[in-house]
């Protein structure tokens, strides 16, 4: 790599916030021609570090070199000027606007505004790079992956050589990762520096040419990712070796807790997001959904808790003692109150589950609140109940009296799942619970996980990521299209194997 | 029989307040801010033109030492000042000081009824009349003159072109600014301050000026509004609370036309139309009822708009998704 040359040179980069210094004499070189992997855990300083370069924050100290030249980045124009594009982890598009009235939009360019010519220019982009793109398509009936589209494309457009993303694939099916990646490489081909910061160990390995470390905002080291592995690189941003094996103890007297019959759900819509499911969970027992993202995952945990209307099929809840009862037509509260818990991470941290202006104890609250006695409501046991959760999953939080949503995003999971452990379920519902989150606190998660399975609690558990699915999940359900396309034992299954029955149904022929 | 002829130019001449109060209220509200000041800031430019053309006929002493040209100049740009001070004082309170827009646009309404029937009333006391009401007929004929040509097209004549200036300027406004709103870098840059400033601010879009510019501007144009009803439709002649809920009508009008300003010229017709249609059905002894019922009309027609827009619930019918709403860019 001695012929690459530095698009970007930081050298001693402080950056604090209060009293809390984010990033520590920071040096960070970037190269033309190359796709840089940023690691670290969350609260490292990464996206700091990122957002200094794309005109958020200012550093305090220190110099930003680019091609050589001392620069001043004091606003997003400026890194506009310099060629610096950011991809945010939470898109900035106008919903009512199509892709290119977004893509122009806050550009002084000469003359009148001309759409179509736009239009074309951004039609030109995508096919160098191989983008698929309608210009004249509005951001809202885009898919995540397309909006992202539109940023991306956006930031080229504006003559960006120098791109940042965000954890670019916390939202993204494999395919559309596969797609983002295929573009990455033409880009970097194209001579464009690329730095991408994300926590998943085996993009890492597949992407990028060089990755750098941060912890807790000082610079760590940077390697060539050809040069070293994923045990290595954990070990430096965590500061001290890490196993990096998930435990799948065997289940303990499993017996039959929710059975699933017939299930059909149509959206509001009258789309058939789920048709025809059956399926046991078994208490002890870690039961993984597998599918493409909208398969009829999130249907089907909402049917379960009591939040989907259902048109035929039964749910029933078994007792140890061999009871049973049906779930179906129960209301939320009723349901929760059998100890069925839902821990539901919607693409939308906030959106479902936590209330972002209310701070930590409250949030706690909003399971116990009706437990109190008389007129009054009882606020001691939340707090005490958020300080555990702090304490024992480290969420990173000035105090339990901090809004929700001044977290960062994997904070805010630790407390959306911890809280819904603490409710002390039979049946726990997980869907994504350590998407966006870093990979100490990914493992800190699964482990609270099978806590649960050893405790005796029926865990169905919504995954993304096949490898983690693999290794945690005692069975494992394929969805496709909304229908079950087998469902077989975690322990032997391959990742190719459930891949196949992802995409289709039973997995076709290729049976072992 | 129901006379169109007669009854088009009255429908034309009560829609005229509404259409320059709605398209005000949409280029604001594009915006992101809901200005309920509206009504207030109608009054308020309606009587600063009042006080302007008041002081003037007085000064002059009579029509034929007027001046057309300062006859016009001065009613309108008191009106102007005085929709633009009202303006002002809204987008420093919601943008600069970031108070809650429906309690400010409210107050406005409140303050702007106050202060146009304080002056009204001190006007009337200047003049010395036992009438409840200050007449500027001089004035007036210089607003309300039309080409003369209209009386001798006979049906044609007095449905198109039988109206003052401002009724033309506000149809010519209403295009131009839809025109700038669906057309223009500037439109365009407007529209997403409303919906998303957070990602406008982020394009290198200035929010605050943007959402300043919207809103005086769009209380300019109400402002005319006012001045219009006054001085062309009440004939020169202001009597407190005449203006009556006009300014609601007009911000109903904002969403009876979702948003569009172009729309806004035929809706405003018809709702003047239905505001007056009450004065052309035959009055029997049930009569006087049946009026107070078709004066609801309007009313009527924009509750069933809003349901049906609602019930489409296309994204594009939708209000601007920023509305109402303050902008702070460290806010998360």
């Amino acid at each position: 790599m001695d012929n690459m040359t530095a698009a970007v040179k930081m050298r001693n980069i402080t950056k604090r916030f209060g009293p809390v210094i984010a990033n520590d004499k920071v040096w960070l070189d970037i190269y033309k021609g190359e796709i840089l992997a940023l690691l670290g855990e969350n609260g490292s300083g990464k996206t700091t570090l990122m957002n200094m370069l794309s005109g958020i924050y200012y550093p305090d100290e220190g110099e930003i070199l680019i091609r050589d030249t001392p620069v001043s980045i004091r606003s997003p124009k400026d890194a506009f000027a310099l060629g610096i594009g950011m991809i945010h982890q939470h898109f900035k598009l106008v919903d009512v606007l199509t892709a290119t009235e977004n893509i122009v939009l806050g550009l002084k360019e000469e003359g009148r505004l001309n759409l179509d010519a736009a239009a074309e220019k951004i039609k030109a982009i995508c096919d160098a790079y191989g983008f698929e793109l309608d210009p004249k398509q509005k951001i809202y009936n885009m898919t995540v992956s397309q909006k992202q589209t539109v940023e991306i494309v956006k930031v080229l457009y504006r003559g960006a050589d120098i791109l940042i993303l965000d954890e670019p694939t916390a939202v993204l099916t494999p395919q559309e990762t596969d797609k983002l990646f295929t573009v990455l490489r033409n880009m970097r081909d194209d001579g464009k520096a690329i730095v991408i910061i994300t926590h998943k160990m085996h993009e890492v390995e597949a992407l990028s040419d060089r990755v750098a470390v941060l912890r807790h905002g000082h610079f760590v080291g940077d390697m060539l990712t050809k040069e070293t592995n994923a045990q290595e690189m954990t070990n430096m941003m965590v500061g001290h070796p890490v196993v990096l094996n998930i435990e799948r103890p065997e289940p303990v007297d499993p017996k039959p807790r929710i059975e699933v019959k017939n299930l059909t759900v149509r959206s509001i819509d009258g789309v058939l997001k789920l048709e025809d499911v059956s399926f046991t969970a078994c208490s002890g027992e870690i039961l993984g959904i597998a599918g493409i993202s909208g398969s009829g995952q999130k249907e089907l945990l909402e049917a379960i808790a009591g939040l989907q209307v259902v048109e035929s099929g039964s749910i029933s809840y078994i007792e140890d003692d061999g009871t049973r009862e049906e779930l179906l037509g129960k209301d939320p509260l009723a349901i929760a109150g059998m100890g069925v818990a839902l821990s539901f991470v919607p693409e939308d941290r906030l959106g479902m589950g936590l209330v972002g202006s209310m701070d930590l104890a409250d949030n706690m609250m909003l399971r116990s609140f009706r437990r109190g006695k008389g007129l009054f409501t009882d606020r001691k046991s939340p707090r005490a109940l958020a300080e555990k959760i702090v304490s024992d999953l480290s969420v990173s939080t000035p105090s339990v009296s901090t809004p929700v949503r001044r977290l960062s995003g994997g904070n805010v999971q630790k407390v959306l799942v911890g809280r819904e452990i603490s409710s002390a379920p039979s049946v726990l519902l997980t869907a994504y619970a350590v998407r966006g989150l870093d990979i100490n606190s990914s493992y800190t998660i699964y482990e609270l996980i099978n806590q649960q399975k050893a405790a005796g609690v029926a865990v169905i558990y919504v995954g993304e990521d096949l490898d983690v699915l693999l290794e945690l999940c005692d069975k494992i359900l394929v969805l496709c299209g909304g229908k079950v396309s087998g469902v077989i034992p975690g322990r032997g299954a391959t990742k190719r194997k459930v891949g196949m029955m992802m995409t289709r149904l039973g997995g076709g022929e290729e049976d072992e | 029989m129901f006379d169109v002829v007669s009854f088009i130019p009255r429908a034309v001449m009560q829609s005229i307040p509404l259409l320059f109060g709605s398209i005000g209220e949409t280029l604001t509200e594009k915006s992101g801010n809901l200005n309920l000041g509206i009504p207030g800031v109608m009054y308020v430019g309606g009587i600063c033109g009042v006080i302007g053309a008041f002081f003037y006929e007085q000064s002059c002493g009579g029509a034929a030492n007027m001046n057309g040209f300062l006859a016009l100049a001065i009613p309108l740009l008191c009106c102007l000042l005085g929709s633009l001070v009202m303006g002002l004082i809204y987008c420093f309170l919601t943008v600069t000081l970031r108070a809650n827009q429906n309690v400010t646009g409210l107050a406005m309404t409140t303050f702007g009824v106050g202060f146009g029937n304080f002056f009204g009333g001190s006007l009337i006391k200047i003049s010395g009349l036992d009438v409840p009401s200050i007449a500027l007929s001089a004035t007036s004929g210089f607003f309300s003159r039309h080409l003369a040509i209209a009386d001798r097209l006979g049906w044609f004549g007095k449905i198109f072109l039988s109206y003052g200036f401002l009724a033309y300027l506000a149809i010519l406004i209403a295009f131009v600014s839809a025109y700038i709103l669906r057309r223009t870098r500037v439109g365009l840059q407007l529209r997403a301050v409303g919906e998303n400033p957070a990602t406008a601010d982020a394009a290198g879009i200035n929010i605050t000026r943007y959402k300043y510019l919207a809103t005086c501007l769009g209380c300019m144009i109400a402002g005319l509004g006012g001045l219009y009803y006054v001085m062309d439709y009440a004939c020169g002649i202001w009597s407190n609370d005449a203006f009556g809920d006009r300014g609601w009508l007009a911000i109903a009008l904002v969403i009876f036309t979702i948003w569009r300003p172009n729309v806004s010229v035929w809706a405003s017709i018809l709702f003047g139309g239905l505001y007056i249609l009450y004065l052309y059905i035959p009055t029997g002894s049930a009569g006087l009822a049946m009026k107070e019922l078709y004066k609801m009309l309007p009313y009527l027609v924009t509750i069933i708009v809003l349901i049906i827009s609602s019930m489409r619930n296309k994204r594009e019918n939708q209000p601007p998704a920023g509305l109402g709403l303050a902008y702070f860019r460290e806010d998360r």
